[in-house]
C-alpha cells in the first residue's frame, strides 16, 4: 500500500437500549435500580428448570414505537429465537433474542439507514475478583442477576456512518428521539445505552467494504468518538504497512484508550440460532399499532422541521430539537408575549446555554417569559445587546423580571429619537479630532475611536447604530 | 376395609368412597404410601411422609386421593431430579402449575416416580437411579420415559399418576404395563414447571388403571396457564366417557405403521386385530389410512427433539444449582460437571441435537425435520376428514427384557415409530390394554383430532368394556 492512498472510514452501529418497563422481557420481576444484588429475581429469571418466559407486552410497545420513531416496517409476525452459548451471565445457557424475524426491519434516523430494530433479554451481571478484570485469570466471579432479563432493544444501523465525529453526533440525535418516546432512560454511563461500531475503512472511491472489526465498551460519547478515531488509526497503520486487518471483535479501555483484541475461546461461538419454542410468535395487531402511533410524540426531526418554518436558524433548529429540554423552553417563551422566533432562539442555543450548561434550563432562575421580555426588549431597541447580556447574568442569578432590571440600574438604551445622546457624541467628535478627520476623508472604519467613546460615557446604554447616523449626518459623510 | 382393598380401588371409586364417608382420605393416603414405600420396582425415587397437614375442603373433585408425580415435574420443597445426578437431591423453590392445580382440586402429591433422565428413553434403564421394574414380569422393562408412573400405577402402589409424554413417553410404558395412559392436545396442560426435555413436544398427561380414571385426572389438569404462553384452553370440560357402543365411528389403520414390515410383533398384531374386530362389533368400521410421510416420524423426531433438548439442557452447568464439579477454571467446570452429571443417552442427544443446529447444517437437519413435521400434520388433518380416529398398536412389541437393547440406541428408538406421529402433529392420542401376548401386556391406541379428547376417551370407554381387560397379572407377580 502507498502512502498518499486515502483512505474513508466505514462504520455501522449496534446499539442496545434497556428499555424503561415496570418488569423484565420475559418475567413479572420489577426492573432492578441499584437494589442489593440478586433481590429482583424469580425462578423465570434465574433460569431455574421447568420455567417458561411470557413476553413483556409493553417492551413490545415499546418496540413498535422505536420502530415508527425510526421510520422501520413493523412485521405484522415476529418471533423470538434462542442465541445458544455457555457463560455464566446467562442462566438458561442461551439469550431469547431475535433472529431472521426481528419486530422491526429498515428505517432511516437523519443520515443513517437502519438495518433493524429487534427485542431481547440482558445477561447479569458478573464481578471478577482478582486484577484481569475478565472471568479467565480472575480468582473468583460472582454474579447479580438482577439486570438479567432486563429488556433491550437492539438497533443496527446500515453502514453509513463515515467518521467518528458522525457516529457520535447521529448516536445524540438516537439518544434525543428515544428519549423523547419515554422508552428508555438512554444513559450511556449507566449502560441503558450501549453501543457498539463495526469498522472498516477502504481507499475513498472504492466500493467494496474493507475487513470489519468491532469494538466493543464505549461507554461515553467522548470515547465512542476517541475509540472509533482509535481504530481507524490502528487499521489505517496496519494497511500502510502492508498488513491486514482481521476480523474480531475487540475491546476499548476507557483508563487507556487502547484497544485489545477479545480473541479466546469464550468468544469462538456458533450460536446455534433456532426458533424459541417457550413462546408463540409475536403478531402485531392493528390495536397494537394504534397504541403505539397513538403515544408517539413529536420527534426531534419533526420538531427541527417545524421551528425552522418558523423562522429559526438552520443550527438553532437542531440544537433546540435535539435538546429536547432547550426546545421545550424555547416554545415556552415564544408562548409569551413579544419575542420573534429566530432572535429568541439565538438568545436561547446561545446567550443561556452559556450560563446554563448541560442543566435543564427551565431548572434556572430564568423564566422562559422573561427572556421573552428581554429578547423583546433588544428587538425594541429599549436596551442594547451588551446590556442585555448583564441583564441575563442578573436573571441567571436572582431571577425577576427584566424591565424592572434595566429601570432599577438605568441600562436602557439611548437613541432611537433620544436627544441626550447628541451632546456626547459632539463631545466624543472634539475629543477625537483625528479620527474625526478620518471619517470626514472616507474611512469609517475610525468611526470605532467615536463609538468607544460614546459607550464609556453612556455606560453602554447607546445603540452603536444610532450613534453612527449621528456622526455621519454631524461629519456630513 | 383393608389396606390392600384400599389400593384396588380405582380412583374414581376412591372418589366414590370418600364422598360416602366410608373411607377417610389420611386412610388412603396411607394405605398407598405404605405401598410406594413397600414396592420393590424401583419406581418411586421420593414418597410423602404423610398425608398433607390440611385434608382437602369438602367437595373437592378429586377428594383426596392421592398422586404420583413423575420426577420431572418441580415440586417445592421436594425432590424434582429429572431423574439426573445433575440434579441430583434438587429441590426447586415453586411447584409445576399442573401439580399445583391437581392439589388444589384435592389430589396430594404421593410420591415422586422414576423415569429415564430427562425422559430420553423408552425402557427407564436411563434413570441415574437404575431402571424401573415392570410389575408383569421382574426381568423385563417397564417402558420409558413414564416408566415410575406406569409401573407404580400398574402394581397398585398409586392409584393414579403424572406422566410426561414427548415422543410416547406416556403411551407406551402404559402399553407395557397394562394401563390406561393419554397424551392430550400439545398445549391443553400447563408446562410451567416440567423439566424440558424438547418444549415442543412435551406434553403432561395421566396415567391410570381405566379410562374413566383418566377422564377424571385430565378434566383437572387442562387450562391455559399465563405462566405457560404456549398453552390454550381447553374448549368446554372434560366430560365422563360412557359410551357403549361406537356406531358410526370410523377408524382408520395407518398403512405405513402398522402395514408390512412395520415391525410390529405377531403377537401385538394378532391383539391389535381382534381389538379391530372387537371395534367393529361395536358398530365402528375399520379400513385403511394413509399417512404417507409417517415413516419419516422417527427422522424427524431424533432430530427436532435431540435439538431442543441441546438448548433446554445447556442451563445445567453448574454454576446456580445441581452438580458442580471444581476444576480451576470455567470451561473445566461447566466440562468436569457435564461429563459427570449426564448419563450416556443424555449426552448422545445432546451432541445429536448440537450437531443438527450448527451453522452450515440447521437446514439440512433442523429445517428439513420441520418441513417434515408439517407434512405429517397435513397427512393426520387429511386422514381426520374421512376418519375419526387413526388406531395402531401402541408399541411394536410387548415388554422387552432389561438390558436387551441399551446397546443399540436405534433399535431402542422404534419402540416409539406408532408414537411419534401423533406427538410431533400435537394431537390428542390415548393406549388402552387390550390383551396380552406371551402373557405380556399390549397396547392399542386411538388418535384423534386436536381438542377430541372427549371423543377419545368416549371410544375408549367403550372399547375397554368390550375388552375387559385382567389386570391381576401385574399384582399376582409382586
Amino acid at each position: 500500500m502507498s502512502p498518499e492512498i486515502e483512505y474513508e472510514p466505514v462504520i455501522g452501529l449496534e446499539i442496545h437500549v434497556q428499555l424503561s418497563t415496570r418488569t423484565k422481557m420475559f418475567c413479572g420481576c420489577e426492573l432492578s435500580f441499584g437494589e442489593p444484588p440478586n433481590t429482583r429475581t424469580c425462578p423465570v429469571c434465574l433460569g431455574l428448570p421447568g420455567t417458561l418466559p411470557r413476553a413483556n407486552a409493553r417492551a413490545i410497545h415499546f418496540g413498535l414505537m422505536i420502530g415508527l420513531a425510526l421510520g422501520c416496517d413493523l412485521a405484522p409476525r415476529s418471533i423470538f429465537h434462542r442465541k445458544n452459548y455457555f457463560y455464566p451471565d446467562l442462566p438458561k445457557g442461551y439469550q431469547i433474542s431475535q433472529y431472521d424475524e426481528p419486530l422491526c426491519k429498515g428505517g432511516r434516523l437523519g443520515d443513517v439507514r437502519i438495518h433493524r430494530v429487534h427485542l431481547e433479554e440482558d445477561a447479569a451481571k458478573l464481578i471478577h475478583a482478582g486484577s484481569s478484570g475478565r472471568i479467565h485469570g480472575s480468582d473468583s466471579s460472582v454474579v447479580d442477576f438482577n439486570r438479567g432479563g432486563t429488556p433491550l432493544a437492539e438497533i443496527v444501523t446500515e453502514p453509513d456512518v463515515r467518521s467518528a465525529a458522525q457516529a457520535r453526533e447521529w448516536l445524540t440525535l438516537l439518544r434525543t428521539t428515544l428519549r423523547s418516546l419515554g422508552v428508555s432512560d438512554v444513559n450511556m454511563e449507566e449502560g441503558s445505552l450501549r453501543c457498539d461500531a463495526n469498522i472498516s475503512i477502504r481507499p475513498v472511491g472504492q466500493v467494496a467494504l474493507g475487513t470489519k472489526t468491532e469494538l466493543k465498551n464505549m461507554n461515553s460519547f467522548r470515547y465512542l468518538e476517541r475509540g472509533v478515531n482509535a481504530e481507524i488509526a490502528r487499521q489505517e497503520a496496519l494497511l500502510r504497512a502492508g498488513e491486514e486487518v482481521v476480523q474480531e471483535t475487540l475491546h476499548f479501555d476507557p483508563a487507556t484508550e487502547r484497544i485489545t483484541s477479545l480473541r479466546s475461546k469464550e468468544e469462538a461461538h456458533d450460536y446455534r440460532y433456532f426458533p424459541e419454542p417457550d413462546l408463540v410468535p409475536v403478531a402485531t395487531s392493528e390495536a397494537m399499532l394504534a397504541a403505539a402511533r397513538d403515544a408517539m410524540p413529536e420527534l426531534p426531526a419533526a420538531r427541527e422541521t417545524r421551528l425552522e418554518a418558523l423562522g429559526v436558524s438552520a443550527a438553532n433548529a437542531r440544537q433546540l430539537a435535539w435538546r429536547t429540554e432547550l426546545g421545550d423552553y424555547f416554545e415556552a417563551a415564544l408562548a409569551g408575549d413579544g419575542a420573534e422566533a429566530q432572535p429568541l432562539a439565538n438568545w436561547v442555543c446561545n446567550e443561556l446555554v452559556a450560563r446554563v450548561g448541560e442543566d435543564d434550563p427551565a431548572t434556572s432562575k430564568v423564566q422562559p417569559a422573561a427572556l421573552a421580555k428581554l429578547v423583546a426588549l433588544v428587538s425594541e431597541k429599549a436596551v442594547t445587546v451588551n446590556n442585555a447580556k448583564v441583564v441575563l447574568d442578573r436573571l441567571v442569578a436572582d431571577g425577576g423580571d427584566p424591565a424592572q432590571i434595566v429601570a432599577a440600574e438605568g441600562l436602557g438604551a439611548m437613541g432611537g429619537g433620544d436627544d441626550a445622546l447628541d451632546p456626547i457624541v459632539e463631545a466624543a467628535l472634539a475629543a477625537n479630532t483625528d479620527a474625526a478627520e478620518k471619517i470626514r476623508s472616507g474611512n469609517m472604519k475610525a468611526i470605532g475611536a467615536i463609538i468607544g467613546h460614546v459607550m464609556r460615557e453612556t455606560k453602554g446604554r447607546a445603540d452603536g447604530a444610532e450613534v453612527t447616523r449621528i456622526v455621519r449626518e454631524k461629519l456630513g459623510v | 376395609m383393608t389396606a390392600s382393598d384400599l389400593t384396588r380401588l380405582t380412583a374414581v371409586e376412591a372418589v366414590a368412597e370418600i364422598e360416602r364417608g366410608d373411607v377417610a382420605p389420611s386412610e388412603l393416603f396411607e394405605a398407598y404410601r405404605a405401598a410406594a414405600l413397600d414396592e420393590d420396582l424401583n419406581a418411586y425415587l421420593w414418597v410423602a411422609e404423610g398425608p398433607p397437614a390440611q385434608s382437602p375442603p369438602d367437595g373437592a373433585p378429586l377428594a383426596g386421593v392421592p398422586l404420583a408425580v413423575k420426577d420431572l415435574f418441580c415440586t417445592e420443597g421436594v425432590p424434582s431430579q429429572a431423574a439426573s445426578k445433575i440434579l441430583e437431591g434438587y429441590r426447586p423453590p415453586y411447584t409445576a402449575s399442573v401439580v399445583a392445580r391437581l392439589a388444589a382440586a384435592g389430589a396430594p402429591l404421593l410420591g415422586k416416580t422414576n423415569q429415564d433422565e430427562f425422559a430420553m428413553g423408552s425402557s427407564n434403564e436411563n434413570s441415574a437411579f437404575g431402571p424401573v421394574l415392570n410389575p408383569w414380569d421382574r426381568t423385563r422393562v417397564p417402558g420409558g420415559s413414564s416408566g415410575g408412573s406406569a409401573a407404580a400405577v400398574a402394581a397398585g402402589s398409586a392409584p393414579w399418576a403424572l406422566g410426561t409424554d414427548t415422543g410416547g413417553s406416556i403411551r407406551q410404558p402404559a402399553a407395557l404395563c397394562g394401563i390406561v395412559g393419554l397424551k392430550p392436545t400439545y398445549g391443553t396442560v400447563s408446562r410451567y414447571g416440567m423439566i424440558a426435555f424438547a418444549s415442543s413436544l412435551d406434553q403432561a398427561g395421566p396415567l391410570t388403571r381405566d379410562v374413566s380414571d383418566a377422564a377424571l385426572l385430565l378434566r383437572h389438569m387442562v387450562g391455559r396457564d399465563a405462566r405457560d404462553s404456549t398453552s390454550v384452553g381447553f374448549p368446554g370440560a372434560v366430560g365422563t366417557p360412557t359410551a357403549e357402543r361406537l356406531d358410526g365411528i370410523r377408524l382408520g389403520v395407518p398403512e405405513e405403521l402398522v402395514g408390512e414390515g412395520s415391525g410390529v410383533e405377531p403377537g401385538v398384531l394378532a391383539a391389535f386385530n381382534a381389538t379391530l374386530e372387537l371395534a367393529e362389533e361395536l358398530g365402528a368400521s375399520v379400513e385403511t389410512c394413509r399417512l404417507p410421510h409417517a415413516p419419516h416420524a422417527l427422522s424427524a423426531y431424533y432430530v427436532i427433539a435431540p435439538a431442543e433438548a441441546s438448548s433446554n439442557l445447556a442451563r445445567f452447568d453448574g454454576v446456580r444449582y445441581g452438580l458442580r464439579v471444581e476444576d480451576g477454571g470455567l470451561v473445566g467446570m461447566y466440562t468436569k460437571t457435564r461429563s459427570r452429571g449426564f448419563g450416556a443417552e443424555v449426552k448422545r442427544r445432546i451432541m445429536l441435537g448440537t450437531y443438527s443446529l450448527s451453522s452450515g447444517y440447521y437446514d439440512a437437519y433442523y429445517g428439513r425435520a420441520q418441513r417434515v413435521r408439517t407434512k405429517i400434520s397435513a397427512d393426520f388433518r387429511a386422514a381426520f376428514e374421512n376418519f375419526d380416529f387413526v388406531v395402531t398398536p401402541t408399541s411394536p412389541s410387548v415388554a422387552f427384557e432389561l438390558g436387551s437393547k441399551t446397546d443399540d440406541p436405534l433399535a431402542m428408538y422404534l419402540n416409539d415409530f406408532c408414537t411419534v406421529p401423533m406427538s410431533l402433529a400435537g394431537i390428542p392420542a390415548i393406549s388402552i390394554p387390550n390383551g396380552l401376548s406371551e402373557g405380556l401386556p399390549t397396547g392399542f391406541q386411538m388418535a384423534g383430532p386436536a381438542f377430541s379428547e372427549n371423543r377419545i376417551l368416549d371410544a375408549a370407554f367403550a372399547l375397554e368394556q368390550a375388552i375387559g381387560f385382567d389386570h391381576s397379572g401385574a399384582r399376582s407377580a409382586a
